[in-house]
């Protein structure tokens, strides 16, 4: 009889071979997912894996993908480790696109040094004020934070369309839903040149950092471990929750607005009716799959953004639906969460233990 | 005139049934002590797997059966990270949920643009000839009748019945059940099955009664204004019918807004069930000692048999 | 100690055949022997008792009875034929019935659905009526519609023992009933049993309360560090030597050798005399009338709180759980806020609007009674644990910034000052015995010089060593001139250590009497919310 016995300590093994085993069951059910698709195999796993990395174009566009994951995945990070479940970092990608976007729409005919700064404070703050909604109703209202930012996930995708269709629309842009191309004062400079890579990446790899002093060198990032730990032993010791609650989902926000920012500053240069392939759900895997800690979160992040690359690759070459991407990314949470399980417990069989005293 | 008010009150039965079924799934589930967030993903895979089936075999009785299976299947993957392995239900729910999205979309890549016929009506005898009301109240398909016949089910089987008795048992406090001898992982499981069957029934519905298509994420969001539902229904199965039927409404307020000559652009219109289930939430969650009262205290929270 | 009309058994203990035998039970935990080759014998008709410290072994012995662990070696008989108990509902079957010291009850359901699920029967109108008769027959009246929530901790433990009388047991198993109860509740409960007893029903009785083993009990086997050590009678044995027995003879003549000529049951290290009149100085800790609405945190109502605790003493508050124990500590310690900022004073300031950090940082300490979860983060290591609130009051960071080394360098010196046993201070919180947690959490407190500090349940479910550890502690933290308030629900531990001692019954707090002048009947009444005259 196979059987789970819980451990006395938690593994520090399993915490970081988990997502290795994870990753190495994820790609054995791609392999028999393609093949079950009546497609050949090892072309689709080069196609899924080896080509997206094999230029330096390439490599750049990792870079580019990777970018707001490993932004928003730290924040979420941050966010989840102290309980506060921010799901909707989607919508607030898209009201930080919206209000940026606007900056740089509403400047079009300014060429000067400060638009960007302006557009990215305009992101940021979009991005908050979204998050606003959700801390405003949990604090004072006790309202699941998890339903309420979801739900504004769905009514920012719905502005977004609205404003691209009307307000926002290129007047020289034969009624197309989208908004005037941004001019160059408002376009992030590329920092790779011949690619889209942009400077968002740089910033995206300081905010790991920061993000990782704050966690483990701050008063602030313990009193957030400690509420999502256990929140009445911070209360006794005068770490305030609402606040802590605020802080987590304006970081979230913020940041997610960024990055929003970002991408339509970006490699897109204007305002869509679709401006994120999901970058704010994609997030949340990252977090997960980083561990919850921001150095994790960066590798996370390269491997995520290489299983978008990969699932377009894959349809170029091979004809194969975009959709396996989100196959892949389910399957990959699942597959950690399931892996998890390790990290408290030991897998027995019989009395027999599968692992050394 | 009544002959609109007819239709927009059919309209608004049809859109509230994928609703009923998903939330009285759910708060069975929910009253066992636990948090499936994962209702989205299993709706869609219960669309496009009534939808598959439907079309493939010419039967609207399979469809509507591989619909409940496939939601019931999410539902053990579900089941078996969160109660077996003891991962949690939140990241586990959610896991479910984008899944189901990508899952949905694969499987239903060659269906998209496929017309199906219609779910047949099947009017009530005798009923259905009553003027205006017989056409309102007896005259629709077989799973709009079945959504409230399940209500009813529901309500009875946990007020009155011991196996009810012992799922409530559940949910206030799995410890005690367990101290108790009873199987608190076994109840939780079939509870959980049952929402997932729920789920996707409700799925099925959407793609093969109300608009009979199948279109990549279809649910638009049912699937967490469900979830809310449970929590305005305060975990009451009388009280989440009426939430449903006023969500169906809501819903179809948009569509019907545009008709009766309102200026409003349709993406603002769009928003508005979500903004209502915000409000609603709201208005809920602020009553805290309610919450307290009614919610089954072990919600979300791992069970660990200790011994 | 108790008047009541019953005697004792009417069967004659010893003569009766023995109803159920355990021989050499052993149960091993990974890191614990639990039990050792243990017998017992329980008889018809006899209340037996089983003795023993906390981690003596007790519970895992009679959850092998009840058929909830198996032992890893050793036999069961029942009626002289051996068997194997593989389950509660075998054990049950058997006629076995246990009223455990935490309660199996459903909050949100009523006492008639909480005894059908216990029985595994229907919940209907023929139930009903049997739990009016079985329960007032034996003095444990209760109403079968109402919600659990509702009820007192007393009545909760009614609906377990009236679960189980409704199965007629041949053996009732009690674990610790009595530590739930005021005085006066006790007295009840034990006319309940000696009438059971006197039907024939044999009655294991697990306790390390000495004294009411002496009164109730004709037999007793004592366990200490997993093995079984003795059998007694206890009427006939003098509290010392029950002590001795249980506690291992040098430990237990070291804690008796403070104790006066009066036999308190358990170990205590005597009353002081009051010394000067503590009222002279300015109080360290005071509460003004405070009171508090019953709320979403807050189940009890606080009424009118009044309550001065002065440097260089130790104020003890006595009660049964639920009482409004939670709420006053939240009060104090700065949980809840109260809008009048004078309702709680530090040396003299208001501080009853200022959250707890605050409070902390004018001298504050708070030991709550809850280790994991509330006073530690169950996950987080003895470091961090040291941290959480040590950072106040010692220079463990600056600007925001928290610094590693003299974290760790702080809880090192609390595990070594306070002889906390773990696997240094990396260690889990979790991973620590109650006892050596608890040492650690109060340590933690006390290595911040506190001016002013209040503790909960300072000493429950902690083993003997570490309570007079702690409780040495305490006094020595009064004595260099802090204000101490402790709240608990172990009177004897309270008579022995506070100087001042009052009652809180139903978020009321009593008049506080120097302990010298009351005996435990008299703070029986108070918990019970009666006034002593003047």
């Amino acid at each position: 009889m196979i059987r789970l016995e819980r451990r006395a300590a938690p593994s520090r093994i399993m915490g970081w071979m988990a997502p290795l085993l994870a990753l190495l069951a994820t790609l054995i059910a791609g392999v028999l997912m393609f093949a079950l698709l009546g497609v050949p195999v090892l072309e689709a796993l080069q196609a899924f894996f080896i080509d997206p990395l094999s230029s330096h174009y390439g490599l750049a566009e990792l870079g580019v993908k990777a970018a707001p994951l490993i932004m928003i995945g730290v924040a979420l990070s941050i966010g989840f480790r102290a309980q506060v479940w921010n799901i909707g970092a989607e919508g607030q990608l898209i009201v930080g696109a919206i209000a940026g976007g606007s900056v740089a729409l509403l400047f079009h005919e300014v060429d000067a040094w400060f638009v960007l700064p302006l557009m990215a404070l305009g992101g940021i703050l979009g991005g908050m004020a979204w998050a606003a909604v959700p801390a405003l109703l949990r604090t004072r209202f006790n309202a699941n934070e998890i339903l309420t930012s979801l739900m504004l996930t769905y009514v920012a995708a719905l502005l977004l369309s609205y404003l691209v269709s009307g307000p926002l629309r290129d007047p020289d842009g034969f009624n197309f839903p989208e908004s005037r191309l941004f001019h160059d004062a408002a376009l992030l400079p590329r920092w790779l040149s011949g690619t889209r890579l942009h400077v968002g990446f740089l910033i995206a790899l300081a905010i790991a950092v920061a993000g990782w002093v704050l966690l483990t060198r701050t008063l602030l990032g313990f009193a957030l471990q400690v509420n999502g730990a256990a929140p009445r032993a911070g209360a006794q010791t005068g770490f305030n929750q609402h606040r802590l609650i605020w802080f987590a989902l304006m970081l979230g926000g913020g940041v997610a607005g960024l990055a929003g920012l970002f991408e339509v500053a970006g490699p897109i240069g204007q305002l869509l009716p679709s401006i994120s392939p999901g970058y704010g759900f994609t997030a949340i895997i990252v977090a997960f799959l980083g561990r919850l800690h921001p150095i994790g979160v960066v590798f996370a992040a390269l491997i995520m953004a290489l299983s978008y690359l990969g699932g377009e690759s894959a349809q170029i070459s091979l004809n194969l639906p975009l959709a396996v991407t989100g196959v892949f990314q389910g399957l990959l949470l699942f597959f950690l969460l399931a892996a998890d399980v390790l990290i408290g417990f030991r897998v027995v069989i019989g009395r027999t233990s599968l692992e050394p005293q | 005139m009544s002959d609109t008010v007819l239709l927009t009150l059919l309209t608004v039965i049809t859109a509230a049934t994928p609703l009923v079924y998903a939330a009285i799934g759910e708060l069975v589930v929910e009253r066992s002590g636990v948090l499936n967030l994962g209702v989205e993903g299993m709706m869609l895979v219960g669309a496009v797997s009534g939808f598959a089936t439907s079309y493939g075999t010419g039967s609207v009785a399979l469809g509507i059966i591989a619909g409940c299976l496939a939601g019931a299947a999410m539902a053990l993957i579900f089941a078996f990270l969160t109660l077996t392995l003891q991962s949690s239900q939140v990241a586990t729910g959610l896991a479910l949920t984008i899944f189901g999205i990508g899952m949905s979309a694969l499987a239903g890549q060659s269906l998209v643009g496929v017309a199906l016929g219609a779910l047949p009506k099947l009017p009530i005898p005798y009923l259905s000839d009553i003027p205006f009301l017989g056409r309102l109240l007896f005259t629709h398909d077989a799973l709009v009748y079945g959504s409230i016949g399940l209500v009813a089910i529901v309500s009875w089987f946990l007020a009155r019945t011991r196996g009810g008795l012992l799922l409530r048992a559940v949910g206030d406090s799995p410890d005690a059940a367990h101290a108790l001898g009873y199987p608190v992982v076994l109840v939780r499981y079939v509870a959980t099955l049952f929402g997932g069957g729920c789920a996707g029934l409700a799925g099925a519905y959407l793609s093969m009664a109300y608009t009979p298509m199948w279109v990549e994420n279809m649910s638009a969001g049912r699937g967490w204004i469900a979830l809310a539902l449970v929590v305005f229904a305060v975990w009451q199965p009388g009280r989440l019918l009426l939430g449903a039927y006023l969500f169906g409404a809501i819903s179809i307020l948009q569509l019907h807004g545009q008709a009766l000559g309102l200026a409003v652009p349709s993406q603002l219109m769009s928003m508005l069930p979500y903004l209502v289930t915000i409000f609603v939430l709201v208005l809920i969650s602020r009553d805290t000692g309610r919450i307290r009262r009614n919610a089954p205290a072990s919600i979300g929270k791992p069970f660990h048999p200790t011994t | 100690m108790v008047a009541d009309e019953l005697t004792k058994n009417d069967v004659a203990p010893g003569t009766a055949a023995p109803l159920v035998e355990l021989r050499g039970i052993t149960k091993a935990y990974p890191g614990v022997l639990a039990n050792d080759a243990v017998d017992l014998t329980v008889r018809s008709g006899s209340v037996h008792a089983l003795l023993g410290e906390n981690g003596a072994g007790k519970s895992t012995l009679v959850k092998v009875l009840f058929g909830l662990l198996q032992p890893d070696a050793g036999t069961i008989s029942w009626q002289g034929r051996e068997t194997r108990i593989v389950s509660p509902a075998e054990a049950r079957r058997l006629g076995i019935g246990m009223v455990f010291q935490h309660f199996s009850l459903f909050e949100s359901l009523t006492v008639l659905e909480n005894i059908a699920l216990g029985m595994a029967v229907d919940a209907d109108a023929a139930l009903a009526s049997r739990i009016v008769e079985v329960s007032t027959r034996y003095g444990l009246p209760l109403d079968p519609d109402s919600a659990v929530h509702t009820l007192s901790v007393g009545i909760r433990q009614r609906i377990e023992i009236c679960r189980c009388l409704l199965q007629e047991p041949a053996l009732l198993i009690m674990d610790e009933p009595t530590s739930v109860l005021t005085p006066q509740e006790v007295g009840e409960l034990f006319g309940t049993l000696r009438r059971l007893a006197s039907e024939g029903t044999a009655i294991l009785y697990i306790s390390h309360k000495l004294d009411e083993i002496r009164d109730l009990c004709d037999e007793a086997t004592i366990l200490r560090g997993g093995k079984r050590v003795a059998s007694a009678d206890p009427g006939k044995q003098s509290a010392n030597h029950l002590a001795a027995l249980m506690m291992g003879d040098t430990l237990a003549s070291d804690a008796l050798a403070s104790e006066p000529a009066a036999t308190r049951g358990d170990i205590s290290l005597g009353r002081r005399e009051p010394e000067g009149r503590p009222e002279e100085t300015t109080a360290r800790l005071r509460l003004e009338a405070v009171s508090l609405a019953a709320g979403a945190s807050q189940a009890i109502a606080l009424h009118d709180v009044s309550l001065d605790v002065h440097g260089g003493e130790i104020v003890g508050i006595a009660g049964v759980a639920g009482n409004g124990q939670d709420e006053l500590m939240r009060v104090i310690a700065g949980e809840v806020c109260l809008p009048r900022a004078e309702a709680v004073q530090l040396d003299g300031r208001g501080v009853a609007h200022r959250h707890a950090g605050l409070r902390r940082r004018l001298g504050l300490g708070v030991v709550p009674e809850e280790r994991l979860g509330h006073a530690a983060v169950p996950s987080m290591t003895l470091t961090e644990n040291g941290y959480l609130t040590g950072h106040h009051r010692r220079a463990l960071g600056r600007g925001g910034f928290l610094f590693r080394g003299a974290s760790r360098r702080f809880a090192t010196e609390v595990i070594e000052r306070f002889d906390v046993r773990c696997n240094g201070a990396e260690s889990l919180a979790a991973s620590l015995s109650g006892g050596n947690l608890q040492k650690f959490v109060v340590g933690r407190e006390i290595l911040q010089a506190p001016t002013v500090l209040v503790v909960a349940q300072p000493t429950w479910g902690v083993d003997v060593g570490a309570a007079v550890v702690i409780h040495k502690a305490l006094r020595e933290l009064a004595d260099s001139g802090a204000a101490v308030l402790v709240i608990s629900q172990d009177l004897d531990e309270l008579m022995g250590l506070s100087d001042r001692i009052g009652a809180i019954c139903a978020g009321r707090l009593s008049a506080l009497h120097a302990t010298a002048s009351v005996g435990v009947r008299e703070v029986g009444l108070l918990m019970g919310g009666g006034a002593l005259a003047a």
